[in-house]
């Protein structure tokens, strides 16, 4: 899919003992704002809605300005279209659920064309809800409303404020193929704000990083995973590199499933996917461990010969190494087996991943390329 | 059935008419009230709602004279207003209609108010986004969701004015077909000999006029919840 619409964000934001200081731009269909609470993502988000004002700086969308404080440039929210999916769905109590959807519809500039009804009720499968009212929907089913409300206001972006973070976990997984649908059929580029990293490597393309206020590192999801010097931002447990591979082969005996990647071949547990899927993984580095001579009588499947790259510069008693197996992996080793195996950048070793630590909820499902 | 004769009709009828057009003269005002005091912050804006609820906690004769004093034929605005609009309120049933607004404007303020406050403001950004208007946001969103709100308030200003008795009497005084409503109708029999029968008698239409009122905005009440519900 291509998308042409290119966010650009360089503004600061201060209130009281809050500020935020954004720098980053994108163009990309799914870019995820990945950061703990109360880093600023939601601000950020404000302030490109138009719900809250910088205090300088600039915010373009496509060809338009919609904020510059040199040149005194404000759009209000009303004229920025921009389709916002809030944490708690926000639906209109007194309105039906038609209406609800309806609502942007008058106010859609005459020389945009109407987003298709009858198209995005079937995307989301509203078709049995439109005579209720919010108070009777369940939390799922508001988001799916609120999702298409935003759509229906014919929007150049879609922001969405962790939408599933007010949903049980068996709901969550409900509410994910619908984001994947919109995110590949509707063509507007979506900003997708998340602290569960999860969720992002199963959806985004591009991924922004916020500390204390702050964007420190934007890029690819696949890159910004690899990078070992944002360990500590991405999370002790969550660190791992994330790689794209498509689906080769199906184990049915074994249960397993065999993907394919740019420079070799991994083993992982069974995913009921159709051969040829292009899937993302993320490979958790604590799952990772390396070996300096081939192993041969070994219960894991995956055995990838590698180089070391680059080795954390930290005195913890667990390291982090980056490795390059055609593509960036990550281990996680002891500093003794680090010292015993007199590793250093260059050293010429073998990864070991084990095949039960991927599976179904460490993919995503991207586009072909 | 109570027969009503044409003293007790005239009184029921400018009671009435007095209640209607200080609620419906309110109501403007009150609504942009409230929404300053529930949603704007402003300077000096204590002293402002201060000055909104002074007719709740002055004795009502003390609004009464102050109306007198201000909006009378000799008064500042009074004055002005006769001058230049050959508007006069002393004396008049307008009058009387002014003074129960000013009584009843606080009630009504506070009904409203309060609903504003319970409105999520998140609710209104959500319509901004969607591509509304400030204006058509308030329309389709805030106004919908503060009826109840507006209802309560219209009811209880309609009994206040209804009720209206002390700023009255000062202000437009007790003149029969002009000024004198229920309440100084009933007031104007309890000071006459032999007046009990026609005492009663007003005492129990304004009973029935109160409860009448009260049911009327129950049911729109329920109206709307059950509306919310579906």
């Amino acid at each position: 899919m291509t998308l042409i619409t290119h966010l650009g964000i360089d503004i600061e934001i201060s209130r009281g003992d809050f500020s935020l200081r954004a720098n980053f731009s994108t163009n990309h269909g799914l870019t995820a704002f990945y950061g703990r609470s109360g880093t600023g993502k939601t601000t950020l988000a404000n302030a490109i809605a138009g719900l809250e004002k910088p205090n300088f700086g600039k915010i373009v969308l496509g060809t338009r300005t919609l904020y510059n404080s040199d040149k005194n440039v404000i759009i209000s929210p009303e004229k920025r279209r921009i389709g916002y999916i809030f944490q708690d769905g926000r639906l209109f109590p007194h309105l039906s659920v038609q209406k609800n959807l309806l609502y942007g519809r008058r106010c859609i500039p005459s020389d945009i064309e109407f987003p298709d009804f009858d198209e995005i009720i079937n995307l989301l499968d509203l078709q049995d809800l439109l005579y209720r009212h919010p108070i009777n929907l369940s939390g799922g089913e508001k988001q799916r409303v609120a999702f298409g409300r935003a759509i229906l206001s014919a929007p150049e972006l879609l922001i969405m404020d962790e939408p599933l973070a007010a949903l049980d976990p068996g709901h969550k997984d409900e509410i994910f193929p619908f984001i994947q649908r919109l995110r590949d059929n509707i063509g507007v580029p979506i900003i997708y704000i998340s602290h569960a990293l999860e969720e992002i490597i199963r959806l985004a393309d591009y991924m922004v990083i916020f500390d204390k206020g702050i964007t420190v590192a934007s890029g690819p999801v696949d890159r910004i995973m690899s990078q070992l010097n944002l360990r500590t931002l991405i999370g002790h447990h969550e660190a791992g590199a994330v790689l794209q591979a498509t689906i080769c082969g199906q184990d049915k005996t074994f249960g397993l499933t065999e993907l394919n990647f740019k420079r070799g071949r991994l083993f992982v547990a069974g995913i009921d996917l159709p051969l040829g899927t292009s899937v993302r993984v993320r490979i958790r580095a604590s799952n990772v461990s390396l070996s300096l001579t081939k192993p041969s009588d070994t219960s894991i499947l995956n055995v990838l010969p590698a180089k070391v790259i680059e080795i954390t510069e930290n005195f913890e008693p667990q390291m982090d190494v980056l490795l390059d197996i055609g593509i960036p992996l990550i281990a996680r080793i002891t500093r003794r087996s680090l010292t015993n195996m007199k590793l250093q950048p260059g050293t010429a070793v073998f990864a070991l991943i084990k095949s039960t630590a991927i599976d179904r909820r460490s993919l995503g499902l991207v586009d072909i390329d | 059935m109570l027969n009503l004769d044409t003293i007790e009709k005239e009184a029921l009828m400018l009671s009435l008419r007095v209640a209607f057009w200080s609620v419906t003269i309110c109501l403007p005002v009150a609504l942009a009230t409230a929404w300053l005091l529930a949603r704007q912050k402003f300077f000096g804006k204590l002293l402002f709602d201060a000055l909104v609820h002074l007719p709740l906690v002055v004795p009502p004769v003390v609004v009464g004279y102050i109306l007198l004093v201000s909006f009378g034929r000799n008064g500042f605005v009074g004055s002005f207003l006769f001058e230049n609009f050959g508007i006069s309120l002393a004396f008049s049933w307008r009058g009387a209609a002014f003074a129960a607004g000013v009584m009843s404007f606080p009630l009504m303020v506070r009904a409203i108010r309060l609903s504003l406050e319970s409105v999520d403001s998140g609710l209104e950004e959500a319509a901004k986004t969607l591509g509304a208007s400030n204006v058509w946001v308030f329309i389709t969103i805030t106004l919908p969701l503060i009826l109840p709100g507006i209802i309560t308030g219209i009811v209880l200003a309609f009994a206040r004015s209804l009720g209206e008795f002390g700023a009255t009497i000062t202000f437009v005084s007790n003149i029969p077909g002009e000024t004198r409503t229920i309440p100084i109708a009933l007031y104007t029999l309890i000071q006459t000999p032999e007046g009990e029968v026609g005492a009663i008698r007003l005492v129990i239409i304004a009973v029935l006029l109160a409860l009448g009122a009260l049911v009327i905005s129950e049911l729109l009440a329920r109206r709307m919840r059950r509306r919310e519900r579906l």
